[in-house]
């Protein structure tokens, strides 16, 4: 190891120290690996039964039918829409109190922990769940959805919110507390100005994952372009079901685009 | 005016950062807070203001108590004490005009200041700070966009307009450049004079402070163990202070120690004429 040796070799040191213990989880993995994959049953004519049908649907958006159930389809496009816009808003409004109450730096303890609890329930039921449920308790429709989305979009927001709160910098709201200001006060001036931006883009990407959920939790009797979607399914109607998928597409890119736009101009 | 009384501040984890800590500033006074770092100095100018919760002693602004203060009454103290911080601490989304009202929260309700409605003197006065601080012009930028100097700038403007009997000032030329750092100790002196403020600041530059202050009290590990004029602090003293090292490059002391304050003064006046 004297100084002025060449040629002398290097490697990264590797993960797992331990050589044999390296190539015993390296060995466990692959044979686990080759055993998962044995268990795998595959109904070869199954599958070309199958893949024909599959054929016939993506053929289909060759040929998209817009025109003979266009009524059914505008009518559910709207529908999802409305729950989306509504469903964003109500819990955007909702997520606030929830995010605030969530920040550890900004919540005494038990807030903090009765805002983190409604968080983390929100967020352990996928959306599809939650529909089921919300479809009993309220009937077939879009109220059903509505309620689902907003419920979803709680979690969401007020997680990404308290996260982005925990990671404000102290010294502006130390330098506003140290002017004499009040807690509201404070809330306006040195937090608000901080995390509004992301906030807001925040807000704008969530709308489009919500229209983007109204379409799968239309297919469990939540409303709106997934019910539309499911029966044209049902018929065997693979033209009408590709014009909506096109129409989805194009709405979802239309957010997606005009989403990255605002936040471009909110900075 | 300021009066400490054995002040003490004992964190959680067990480090005591002050130790019986008395001190009197009067009207007028730029007193100097010098240590190393970790002696304590900013916990003490955040105990003042309670931005700390001092654990032991007693602390008076003009004979009223601020210890035991809570809610409004801690609100209505603070008023009376401008801070200014090392990092400038400006809300960088917000604009140079928000910033510096942001100083007359304390005095106005809640919707009036979330709606920017300051009263109309209120918008007077900083318009006049921001104009003596030069940045006339600069109201509608966004803290983000400035230099340090004028951060700082906008930091000062901001601890004026509470109307302040006194300042707290957390090391204001550490993030600074040598030439925007006297510029800005210069303003300070300034205005503590136009206003009459006592001013505590905390600053590592024992030779920016010896330039600029009338009173210099020296901080090792949570005591006082200094309390003198810039002329007093002998490279002797600064050893007790902050430990052994070579100290002549560093003080205006320098080797002979008669000579100090004169020296400074030179040096502070060629300094303002470069200004000029």
């Amino acid at each position: 190891m004297s100084a002025g040796v060449t040629g002398q070799r290097w490697r990264p040191p590797p993960l797992i120290v331990n050589p044999w213990l390296r190539w015993a989880i390296y060995g466990g993995g692959g044979l686990y690996l080759a055993l998962a994959l044995g268990t795998l049953q595959v109904n070869w004519g199954r599958v070309a039964e199958g893949l024909v049908r599959g054929w016939a649907f993506v053929a289909a958006f060759g040929n998209p039918d817009f025109s003979s159930r266009w009524g059914e389809i505008s009518e559910g496009m709207i529908e999802s829409l409305t729950m989306t816009v509504v469903a964003t808003v109500v819990g955007v409004a909702i997520s606030l109190p929830v995010g605030l109450g969530a920040a550890r730096n900004l919540a005494p303890l038990p807030v903090y922990l009765v805002c983190r609890g409604i968080i983390a329930v929100s967020r352990s039921f996928p959306e599809i769940i939650v529909a089921i449920l919300f479809v009993k308790m309220f009937g077939f429709g879009p109220l059903a959805g509505m309620v689902t989305l907003a419920f979803a979009t709680i979690g969401f927001m007020a997680k990404l919110l308290a996260e982005d709160l925990e990671d404000i910098d102290e010294a502006q709201v130390e330098a506003v507390r140290a002017a004499g200001a009040s807690w509201p006060q404070l809330m306006v001036y040195a937090v608000q100005p901080q995390v509004l931006p992301r906030f807001i883009g925040l807000s704008v990407y969530r709308l489009d994952i919500n229209f983007r959920e109204s379409a799968v939790i239309g297919i469990v009797g939540a409303g709106g372009i997934g019910a539309t979607l499911n029966t044209s399914f049902d018929r065997y109607e693979f033209g009408t079901s590709a014009a909506i998928l096109l129409l989805i597409i194009g709405i979802v890119m239309m957010a997606e685009y005009s989403s990255g736009i605002i936040r471009k101009r909110l900075q | 005016m300021l009066r400490i009384r054995g002040l003490t501040k004992t964190y959680r984890g067990g480090d005591r950062a002050l130790d019986g800590v008395d001190l009197d500033v009067p009207r007028g006074q730029l007193m100097a807070l010098i240590g190393p770092s970790g002696a304590g100095k900013s916990t003490l100018i955040r105990c003042v203001n309670r931005l700390v919760e001092p654990s032991a002693g007693t602390i008076a602004v003009d004979g009223a108590a601020v210890t035991g203060l809570g809610g409004g009454a801690l609100r209505a103290a603070r008023r009376r004490m401008g801070m200014i911080f090392q990092e400038y601490a400006l809300v960088e989304r917000l604009t140079v005009m928000e910033n510096v009202l942001s100083g007359r929260l304390g005095y106005v309700g809640f919707w009036s200041s979330w709606l920017r409605r300051f009263p109309q003197k209120d918008v007077d006065a900083a318009f006049r700070l921001i104009e003596r601080a030069g940045l006339g012009g600069m109201h509608d930028k966004r803290a983000d966009q400035l230099s340090g100097g004028q951060r700082q700038r906008v930091g000062i403007c901001r601890a004026l307009i509470q109307d302040p009997a006194l300042l707290l000032v957390d090391e204001p030329t550490a993030s600074l450049d040598p030439k925007t750092s006297r510029q800005i100790m210069r303003l300070l002196v300034e205005l503590c004079a136009e206003r009459q403020l006592a001013a505590i600041v905390n600053i590592h530059d024992v030779a920016l402070a010896q330039m600029f202050v009338q009173r210099i009290v020296g901080l090792r590990a949570g005591r006082i163990v200094f309390d003198g004029t810039p002329a007093e602090l002998t490279t002797g003293m600064l050893t007790e202070i902050y430990g052994a090292e070579d100290w002549a490059a560093t003080s205006a002391a320098g080797d002979d120690e008669d000579d100090a304050t004169p020296q400074a003064r030179a040096i502070a006046a060629r300094l303002a004429e470069e200004a000029r």
